[in-house]
């Protein structure tokens, strides 16, 4: 690819990728210095300066603080993500490969569901929780999160099944397989990169959610990310444990990027319809 | 062949349950916000936290409310928040994502690393982001003292707490320049009719183009409050825009490098080979192809701006009015306030919003599939 360029102006590019990688990477160097920080030397005029003593204590008072909430996140995020997962490879199955009249028109009101503004839902589903006895419980959450997770997931796996050939599944029907037969036998088996993809997505944006985490839960079933909102708001806020905290909070999600970054792509150019 | 039709019929049922919940969970429970955003209910207190609150349909005055009452003054300038808001994220989101594509795209050594680099703010929640950044903000600190590393006098800007505001307009302008907008778009509808030899059609445009021109011209005004309104652009929304930017401008990067990666470079070299240079080469031949992921970006782009509510939630709290949205005053009506009703209103506003830009995106996007 060097004929491309003249030598030039190659340092022009390198400069230019420095500096995004500064302005990507300089958040991360003060949060991690400001966790290892004795709370007493934090000073807003040396906030830059790596710590004197480096000081662990942070990341223990935050992890007792945070402890539960993680253990909220993480079985809402493995149990939600679970159950939209099977849901939306069973739809994207029959989506792709059980097209019945009217599909056409099903399913785009189906996706519709995935780009609202869940606040234009938030009231009845808060009347509906509470009227089921939900309200402030984690199932609710999960039942809540499985729910508006069905559209991405049937997304993802009607595009994925589109891929396989019709003519595959033609040949199990000639030796008399059936629906589920099909799917167990042919469809399933080749899906297992598309559930890594499906499991990664819903996995980031379930952990990550906000909204339903801070309106439907009690401070008993908090997940993550509204125990940490609530470590950094508020006026006087000593700045070693919300960064702390948040350094436990994303490192779920962070570790399964950097492990997995290719199948967390693929998710991401999914989201965008056509795939 | 019978076979068939009752696996077809199993298949069906299948589907059923997820469509029977995405009716309730999503139709349903639209028409319900509908419905209480119609109502007055909240504004008799013994009623607002009551079971079962009894309700009286009170058409659209909450609505009328909203954008007409001085005491919903705040309401108004969140839209223009979020209007703001939303032009210079998705302007820089999509500035920066283009460039870094296109860096990457020169064959430099450690892409993979680089890549990596832009892109892990994108796994991240939008309140580790706002944690973060509400601390890289600080007056006195973070970005501010950055300048004294290399001696040089701290920055000033107070970011989160600013109380600037620029760019004013009044309220009162905004159905003129609306029309303004309007009349623009049909003169482009008439002018491109015209080209395509549509006579008819590009008449009925021009017509209606003129007619509303001269309406305005002869100095029609709605004027939809009774008084005076100064708006602008609170430049306390900076801050919480770079924030969005360096979370989100990873995102667009990966979209452009995988529509780069998939330009053939037969392309490219048949642009060489007739003499262009690099950047003719970009402008004449890449970027016409980049077209469709643009506008696919910013439609996705766009409905999270509409949707931002946990970044601003963690950076300056929902309090504040000057980096306020709807979705952040909706959150405080209703679950502050009990104003249900008010709460039902904003979401509905937002709906629409986010529905103008996203039924057009499904309906070209599956549009093309179908056909197929």
């Amino acid at each position: 690819m060097s004929y491309r360029k003249g030598l030039s102006w190659r340092w022009l590019i390198y400069l230019l990728l420095g500096l995004a990688t500064l302005f990507f990477l300089l958040p991360v160097y003060l949060v991690v210095i400001t966790a290892f920080k004795d709370p007493a030397t934090i000073r807003l005029a040396t906030a830059w300066q790596l710590p004197e003593v480096w000081y662990w204590q942070s990341f223990v008072v935050a992890w007792e603080t945070l402890a539960p909430k993680l253990r909220n996140s993480l079985i809402l995020a493995v149990s939600a993500t679970a159950l939209s997962a099977m849901l939306g490879s069973l739809n994207g199955y029959v989506l792709s490969k059980w097209r019945f009249r009217g599909a056409n028109i099903v399913f785009p009101l189906m996706l519709f569901g995935m780009f609202i503004p869940y606040q234009s839902i938030l009231i009845p589903l808060f009347q509906f929780l509470r009227d089921v006895g939900l309200y402030g419980s984690l199932q609710g959450l999960i039942l809540t999160h499985v729910v508006y997770g069905l559209p991405i997931t049937t997304l993802i796996f009607r595009n994925f099944y589109a891929e396989i050939p019709d003519e595959m599944l033609e040949a199990g029907k000639i030796d008399g397989a059936g629906f589920f037969g099909l799917y167990w036998r042919i469809v399933f088996p080749l899906s297992i990169s598309g559930f890594v993809v499906v499991i990664i997505w819903q996995f980031t944006q379930i952990w990550n959610e906000f909204l339903f985490a801070v309106t439907l839960t009690t401070p008993a079933t908090q997940p993550i990310t509204v125990a940490l909102a609530g470590l950094a708001g508020g006026e006087a806020v000593r700045w070693n444990l919300p960064m702390a905290g948040a350094i436990l909070g994303a490192l779920p999600t962070l570790i399964i990027y950097i492990v997995l970054g290719r199948y967390f792509i693929r998710g991401l150019l999914a989201g965008s319809v056509k795939g | 062949m019978k076979r068939v039709n009752k696996d077809y019929l199993v298949a069906f049922f299948m589907l059923l349950p997820s469509l029977v919940l995405l009716a309730i969970f999503v139709y349903g429970f639209i028409g319900q916000t509908l419905y209480v955003s119609l109502t007055n209910w909240g504004r008799d207190p013994v009623q607002a936290l009551a079971l079962r609150p009894v309700l009286e349909f009170v058409g659209f005055s909450n609505y009328e409310r909203l954008f007409t009452s001085f005491l919903e003054v705040r309401f108004r300038q969140d839209l223009i928040n979020l209007f703001f808001f939303t032009v210079f994220f998705l302007a820089g989101s999509l500035g920066l994502g283009l460039l870094l594509a296109i860096l990457l795209d020169q064959g430099v050594k450690g892409e993979g690393l680089f890549r990596t680099v832009f892109l892990f703010p994108f796994s991240l929640s939008f309140i580790v982001t706002g944690t973060v950044w509400r601390w890289m903000l600080q007056p006195q600190g973070g970005v501010n003292a950055l300048p004294t590393a290399f001696g040089l006098p701290p920055g000033e800007f107070t970011w989160l707490t600013s109380r600037q505001q620029i760019w004013h307009f009044n309220w009162q302008d905004l159905p003129f320049f609306t029309g303004l907008v309007v009349v623009a778009v049909l003169l482009w509808l008439t002018a491109r009719a015209w080209r395509h030899h549509q006579r008819a059609r590009a008449a009925t445009f021009g017509a209606v183009a003129l007619l509303l021109a001269l309406w305005k011209l002869t100095g029609a005004r709605i004027e939809i409050l009774p008084f005076p309104e100064r708006h602008g652009f609170n430049l306390a929304l900076v801050g919480i825009i770079i924030a969005a930017v360096w979370q989100m401008s990873g995102y667009t990067m990966a979209l452009y490098l995988a529509s780069l990666r998939g330009i053939p470079e037969e392309l490219r070299e048949a642009a060489r080979v007739d003499g262009a240079s690099e950047f003719q080469t970009y402008r004449l031949v890449v970027f016409p192809l980049l077209g469709p992921i643009t506008l696919s970006a910013m439609i996705i782009l766009g409905h999270i701006s509409l949707k931002i509510f946990d970044l601003i939630f963690t950076m300056t709290g929902p309090d504040l009015a000057t980096t306020s949205v709807p979705s952040l005053l909706m959150f405080i009506r209703t679950f502050r306030a009990a104003q249900f009703a008010d709460g039902a209103a904003i979401a509905m506003v937002l709906l629409v919003l986010v529905a103008t830009i996203i039924i057009p995106y499904l309906w070209i996007s599956l549009r093309g599939e179908v056909r197929r």
